[in-house]
């Protein structure tokens, strides 16, 4: 894991800039922009359907913006493929748990150290001495990972036999694997119990303190209001707050995007 | 599937490969060894394909295509360019790799199984090729005289000797294709067999991944051709033909998906029952086998049979327990099941 890193606090990492996706006319964001600094943990929110995912997705790769562009540390990063725009140092995890079901906790954990490490097929299939190391440093440094997020106990079992809870956090150790500079959390929260999302909280802190930048979408109110430095709201695909989260919660767009649906905490 | 801890697994390879060097003590019959010295091949061509279907969740219907273009590369550089047979080998498995690149690209780079209805075509192409360039592959007629093997003074030229050229192959390859299942790279492509969108997430380059993972399937295959030139001496198209790469498939899934030892095991029941049918009065039952065993085999034991088996000894003795154990049962619950 990287030592804590403060001296980049503050800088920005991540520019949204009138990042735009149109499917099949329907406009999914339109024109959102933002920024994410170094070191800090920024929620974005919102209504079902506001566009959520689908900004994440933008910024992960897994789909070109229709318009706008995304700059990582000032480089543009729109419209790469998402593996490169992991080797760029942004790993995310899945609304929906995307686990590698026929392997086992570690081994989804070792694929997270793909990019760091570099055997190629002819030293695997001959399994010379060096790619025999590094097997043995992937393994390691795997296991440090499920440490961290506290499966170390549960490495061998497959992924799929998991709870839901500790799947969430399974994905969580394999993103962090890549040692990204920017993680994006799609719905962590989601399906966790009130201590789970009690401990997930700690974890996020955790992974905070080693100097990740966490970009986090929930619907827990209270877990985002309590976590983060900054929060986005968006609402029909479109930002209509953003800024800490006090400010949002009195917001009178963000309130009146909530009623009906579900109330903002206090 | 439960994963055996690496000793186990050492030690279950070294058991096989010493009851596979010990089985010609016991089988003197030439028509037997023969059988075996098939095996292996099909073995070889099995793991091949077993590592793309398995691993990278892909099909090739067009496998026999790769097979034959190594047994034609062989066969035409030593019998009409006189090269040494080991150099026609390697010359037929970069050509083999070539080809699949070629076909791999395209198809790969798109999701779905556009390589299984590439392949199906490339497979009938190479099919026509043999059958009607006579002036280099001789058509139906096929190529005669296909040189031995040689390493020195040693000539692969008897039934025992070609067992020990072929299953040494064949070994040597199973050991290599386990050693890169459990690698960085075999991980990703078990990755990207999971979940595309996680794999990419991570940094796996999924086009490149199912590429390689084809033209080594590929490679393996033509190597199974050279292998069979020299063993048989003969070869004509008939031996590499659509239903070839039927069989192949139905190799891979008897021996089960994703697993690099029930290669030899699909292959040995697939060729052992070619070979029964084939003394049966019934023109094409082989064909009809097929159908029967992959649809069988599909429902009732997706995982294939080793791992069929397995599950189903473990649910007999589940019940059995359960049935020793378990008090008696209780009523149900009011509304049932939601």
């Amino acid at each position: 894991m990287t030592i804590t890193e403060q001296r980049n606090t503050g800088e920005t990492l991540l520019q949204v800039r009138g990042a735009r996706r149109v499917f099949d006319g329907l406009v999914a964001v339109n024109d959102v922009s933002f920024t994410i600094s170094t070191g800090q943990i920024k929620a974005l929110i919102g209504p079902n359907g506001a566009g959520k995912t689908t900004l994440l997705n933008m910024i992960s790769g897994v789909i070109p913006p229709s318009d706008g562009q995304i700059l990582l540390h000032g480089q543009p990063i729109h419209g790469l493929a998402p593996h490169r725009i992991a080797a760029r140092g942004i790993a995310r995890t899945f609304q929906h748990v995307e686990l590698f079901a026929g392997m086992t906790a570690m081994e989804n954990v070792m694929v997270g150290r793909h990019l760091r490490s570099r055997a190629g097929l002819l030293s695997a299939a001959l399994r010379l001495p060096g790619m025999w190391r590094e097997e043995e440093q992937i393994r390691s440094d795997a296991a440090r990972y499920l440490e961290m997020v506290g499966l170390n106990t549960l490495a061998d079992e497959p992924a799929k036999d998991l709870p839901f809870g500790q799947q969430r956090l399974l994905e969580i150790a394999r993103a962090l694997a890549t040692e990204p500079t920017l993680l994006l959390l799609d719905e962590a929260a989601s399906g966790l119990s009130t201590r789970e999302k009690k401990a997930l909280v700690e974890l996020i802190f955790a992974i905070r303190d080693t100097g990740v930048t966490i970009f986090i979408i929930d619907h827990d109110m209270d877990l985002v209001m309590s976590i983060s430095d900054e929060v986005v709201v968006l609402d029909h695909g479109e930002k209509i707050a953003e800024g800490s989260p006090g400010d949002v919660q009195r917001n009178e767009l963000v309130i009146a995007a909530y009623l009906g649906e579900e109330p903002v905490h206090a | 599937m439960t994963v055996l801890p690496t000793p186990y697994r050492i030690a279950l390879t070294a058991l096989g490969v010493i009851l596979l060097g010990l089985l010609p003590l016991v089988v003197h019959n030439n028509y037997w060894l023969s059988i075996l010295v098939f095996v292996a091949i099909y073995t070889i061509l099995a793991v091949g394909l077993n590592l793309l279907m398995g691993y990278a969740g892909q099909i090739s219907l067009g496998h026999a295509a790769f097979f034959g273009i190594g047994a034609y590369s062989s066969a035409i550089l030593t019998t009409q360019w006189h090269w040494s047979p080991w150099l026609a080998l390697v010359c037929g498995l970069l050509l083999t790799a070539l080809v699949a690149l070629l076909i791999g690209i395209p198809c790969l780079r798109l999701r779905g199984h556009y390589l299984a209805m590439a392949t199906l075509g490339f497979g009938w192409i190479v099919f026509i090729v043999m059958k009607q360039w006579s002036a280099v592959t001789q058509g139906t007629s096929g190529i005669e005289s296909i040189p031995k093997l040689a390493i020195g003074t040693l000539v692969f030229d008897s039934d025992i000797r070609h067992y020990y050229l072929v299953w040494g192959i064949a070994i040597l390859v199973l050991v290599i294709s386990a050693n890169l299942v459990n690698s960085r790279i075999g991980r990703a492509l078990r990755a990207v067999h999971g979940s595309e969108m996680a794999a990419a997430a991570l940094g796996v380059d999924i086009a490149r991944s199912k590429i390689q993972v084809f033209v080594l399937s590929a490679v393996y295959a033509a190597l199974a051709g050279s292998l069979y030139a020299h063993v048989v001496n003969f070869i004509n198209p008939t031996t590499f033909g659509f239903h070839i790469s039927v069989s192949l498939v139905v190799m891979v899934v008897i021996g089960g998906m994703a697993s690099i030892w029930g290669a030899p095991l699909g292959a040995a029941s697939i060729t052992l029952l070619i070979e029964w049918l084939r003394n049966l009065p019934f023109k094409d039952i082989d064909v009809i086998a097929h159908g029967l065993i992959l649809i069988l085999v599909m429902i009732f034991m997706p995982g294939g049979v080793v791992c069929g088996l397995q599950d189903i000894i473990q649910r007999v003795l589940r019940r059995k327990i359960r049935r020793a154990t378990a008090p008696a049962r209780l009523p149900a619950p009011e509304g049932g099941m939601q």
